[in-house]
């Protein structure tokens, strides 16, 4: 009885899981959550493109000139280095590299460094593709490094970040549930290379 | 042919022409395939404020030039903004002039970046004009499917 008990909550967990892939998606469910990504840059013309760019890839965006902006926004005090919960809730953050005051690899590493907002990917932009460059950002935590100027392509492909993210999220979960209650399986979840939006759990489970 | 159809030509052959004569490049069709029918004049948006930006840009580079001794670091930092807007817009030979201009600033050649900040300043002007008489052929000639996103 225990068991089908457990197995009941990981399904009812499995279908919160995927919920929140779905609203990942393009083609979203009535009500899901759309992929909120906040864009930092301080050119007004690269903030109107990349705003654009990320609507049409059914994303809401936030965009600001600042990487200052950016931490005020998500709640960061600049003095503790500390952000409370009530800032800005984002799924991605794309910044540009070079900025006057704060650059992007400054807002990167404050971000990284903060406990409650370092789980958040962050994509750097830059015209100038330097290894260097490069490097140091992907060393800083970045997700990636686009060259500017930003196509559609690009953008097309950050949302497989978020994505990630929950990905990653559900597979912590029901690793978790298998160790906890199924000692004996000693196999993880994995997603199913067909169709890598949908957890394994919950597929077996439809 | 009708008279659509003829604008519709019109205008066709004036964007190749920009194309063809190094105007524009391929971040142009990138801005264009962002034009759809709740955004029809999205590009003509952008380049709009591509030029009422970028002039204060250019007022504060001339300011600099204006200066002696020549703050190169200054000269090229001005101009980084200047290319990246440019460049988001696809305006090629604006940018091939940002770049000379920055490679003059690296050789601190000041009169390097005197003479390519005419040039570019022509071309600036150039685009502009070209661009204007496309957008307004554009608009009369009505919505076509070139001029959107394919759906």
């Amino acid at each position: 009885m225990a068991r089908r008990g457990t197995a009941l909550r990981a399904q009812r967990k499995a279908r919160r899981a995927r919920k929140k892939i779905e609203g990942c998606n393009s083609k979203r469910a009535p009500g899901s959550k759309e992929v909120h990504v906040l864009a930092v840059d301080d050119s007004l013309v690269d903030r109107k493109v990349i705003e654009r760019l990320l609507k049409i890839s059914s994303c809401k965006v936030t965009a600001v000139d600042s990487g200052r902006r950016a931490l005020q926004l998500l709640g960061m005090d600049e003095q503790s280095g500390h952000a409370d919960s009530d800032g800005l809730k984002v799924d991605l953050i794309i910044t540009d590299y070079y900025m006057p005051g704060m650059t992007g690899f400054e807002l990167l590493k404050k971000i990284k460094e903060s406990s409650s907002l370092r789980e958040i990917p962050v994509v750097v932009m830059s015209s100038e593709n330097t290894l260097a460059r490069v490097d140091r950002c992907l060393e800083g935590g970045a997700e990636e490094f686009i060259v500017k100027p930003v196509k559609l392509s690009d953008v097309k492909r950050l949302r497989s970040y978020t994505n990630r993210e929950v990905r990653n999220h559900c597979r912590r979960i029901h690793k978790r549930k298998h160790q906890e209650f199924h000692q004996e399986d000693p196999q993880p979840p994995t997603l199913p290379p067909s169709d890598p939006l949908i957890p394994a759990s919950v597929a077996a489970s439809s | 042919m009708d008279q659509r159809n003829q604008f519709h030509r019109q205008v066709a052959l004036m964007r190749q022409s920009l194309f063809d004569q190094g105007y524009i490049d391929e971040q142009f069709v990138q801005l264009e395939e962002l034009q759809d029918d709740t955004n029809p004049n999205f590009v003509e948006e952008v380049v709009t404020l591509y030029y009422r930006d970028s002039a204060r840009l250019i007022v504060s580079i001339e300011q600099a030039l204006d200066k002696s001794p020549l703050d190169f670091n200054k000269l090229d930092s001005l101009m980084h903004q200047f290319k990246g807007s440019s460049s988001s817009i696809g305006a090629r030979k604006v940018k091939a002039e940002c770049t000379q201009f920055r490679e003059y600033c690296k050789a601190e050649n000041g009169e390097g970046c005197m003479r390519t900040f005419q040039q570019m300043k022509k071309e600036y002007a150039t685009l502009k004009k070209r661009l204007e008489a496309y957008f307004q052929l554009a608009r009369q000639a009505g919505p076509s499917q070139a001029a959107s996103r394919p759906k």
